[in-house]
């Protein structure tokens, strides 16, 4: 793999498989624990619509993704706290709102939009040096945020009344939880794409719960997961060529259902 | 009569649930250092009550004062023992940072708990007996042991009313009576409201009950009339003549 590091793409690459490791790793551990899968798939797919928004405004679709997710992620976390929907229905219909409107919007602009599939499917190999950039300041809001808030939001995710009663404003940081999803699925998106975002979201930071009960150590040993799998991913899809998003999917999905299977046998 | 003495006084309060009323024309006064029981049927609206007095659930009708003022602000000087099986007991956090939830609202945003904080989270763990389960995570103790660490991180706040719903259930009789024991010490310190599907365990206890069924029968005292049961419980309940059934026994 050494000979490999000479290449900048591939330096680059690894570069963003870390960062992205950083972020999931993090906000994973609050979406599997506060079991909130749902919503933050439903924000990763609705981002699409900025992917979209990206094109017809021919900036980088990434800065495109950035309001839109945020947006998306105030909106689903609004209608399900407060409106008469149930959360799911809420949820779903705003995913699938937020796709329409990017495919909508791919389609009004002129021309071949050439690396859709890339923001679908995710392409590490490519990632341009001012993406790591922004990934390296999502990474750092994120990083501070949860540092400041770290006590409160154990208590919402543990037990949001009694959070509540002990004068936290429950509602607002559940918001706030949601915003540092999306910014997390704008990292996330150059390495895995939108439609595989759920699997680095879910995958290290499960996989770190059958080793300890501790969420600060959780979101450590899902930082590590997260870095082995995706530059174990990012090798494999060199060595192939294959998809390189998929691959680290595949990786991370692979060894967790094995270690599933030994743990279930052994026990 | 003093208002602002009183711990809580609920004048008139209404709740609806989609226009169906869960509570009607609630009037209670809770005075410093009682310890009422209110017992009622499952879905009567014993919670509904007590998130009412904890200002989560805001009465379409009526008024709620706590120490004097509105739940949202006085809310710090209430202990909160929500019920048992709402818990994700799967949840990866230990007995210790539980307990300390309690005294989120005794430090600030952006602030690490203080010595202070602590002191008093280990002041309640001893309380309850359980200093020596602080590092394990919640789910892997029994339910009686879960159920002190809930009432440990009720008591970190250092509350003067303590507001508990169904604290009986889960716990076998041994405990539960143990428990009990427990209640009588800390009403010396604060007024505490439990309430209870289970009228038996509680009456021995309580120096006060009420009976909820979308109404609440209550006479400040201990007495309850056959009319107040048959309105709550919608059955003629066979129990005043003698006093309350002793089916806990306390020791003597």
């Amino acid at each position: 793999m050494m000979e490999l590091l000479q290449y900048e793409f591939i330096r680059n690459a690894i570069m963003a498989g870390i960062l992205a490791s950083i972020s999931c790793g993090i906000i994973g551990v609050y979406v599997v624990v506060k079991r909130i899968v749902f919503i933050s798939g439903g924000i990763a797919h609705a981002s699409f619509g900025g992917i979209g928004l990206g094109y017809y405004l021919g900036i980088n679709p990434i800065l495109g993704v950035l309001p839109f997710s945020i947006a998306s992620a105030l909106s689903m976390g609004w209608v399900s706290k407060r409106s008469r929907l149930p959360e799911d229905t809420a949820i779903g219909i705003l995913w699938a709102m937020g796709m329409s409107i990017g495919i909508i919007l791919v389609s009004l602009t002129p021309g071949y939009a050439p690396d859709l599939m890339t923001y679908l499917f995710g392409n590490i190999l490519t990632v341009p040096f001012s993406d790591i950039v922004l990934m390296l300041v999502l990474d750092a809001i994120i990083i501070l945020v949860v540092y400041s808030f770290y006590k409160e939001f154990l208590a919402l995710c543990f037990d949001e009344e009694f959070a509540t009663v002990r004068g936290v404003h429950a509602e607002r940081l559940y918001l706030v939880l949601l915003c540092l999803i999306a910014l997390t699925i704008v990292v996330l998106i150059r390495v895995v794409g939108i439609i595989l975002v759920i699997a680095l979201l879910t995958i290290p930071a499960a996989m770190s719960r059958q080793f300890t009960s501790n969420l600060k150590k959780m979101m450590m040993l899902s930082i590590m997961f997260g870095a082995v799998f995706s530059s174990g991913g990012i090798w494999l899809s060199y060595l192939f060529d294959v998809p390189s998003g998929a691959t680290i999917v595949l990786v991370m999905s692979a060894v967790y259902l094995l270690y599933s299977l030994v743990k279930g046998i052994s026990s | 009569m003093n208002m602002t003495a009183d711990v809580v006084v609920i004048k008139d309060v209404w709740v609806h649930y989609d226009s169906i009323p869960v509570l009607e024309e609630i009037n209670l006064v809770i005075k410093e250092h009682d310890f009422l029981g209110i017992i009622g049927v499952n879905g009567g609206g014993k919670s509904t009550l007590l998130k009412v007095i904890l200002g989560l659930v805001k009465p379409s009708k009526g008024i709620v004062r706590v120490f004097g003022d509105t739940p949202q602000i006085s809310r710090k000087y209430i202990g909160y023992v929500p019920q048992y099986s709402l818990f994700d007991l799967e949840f990866p956090v230990s007995v210790w940072e539980v307990v300390l939830m309690g005294r989120l609202g005794h430090t600030g945003l952006f602030k690490r708990y203080s010595e202070d904080d602590k002191k008093a989270a280990l002041d309640a763990l001893a309380k309850m007996d359980m200093l020596e389960y602080k590092d394990r995570q919640v789910g892997k103790l029994s339910g009686g042991q879960q159920h002190r660490v809930f009432i440990a991180r009720a008591l970190a706040a250092n509350p003067k009313l303590l507001l508990l719903d169904e604290p009986a259930a889960g716990i076998d009789t041994i405990i539960q009576e143990e428990f009990y024991e427990l209640l009588e010490k800390l009403k010396t310190k604060m007024a505490i409201v439990l309430v209870s599907h289970d009228i038996s365990a509680v009456s021995v206890y309580v120096d006060k009950i009420a009976c909820l069924n979308h109404r609440l029968y209550y006479h400040d005292s201990k007495e309850l009339t056959a009319e107040d049961l048959e309105a709550t419980y919608h059955c003629p309940v066979e129990l005043i003549a003698h006093g309350v059934p002793h089916r806990v026994l306390k020791k003597h």
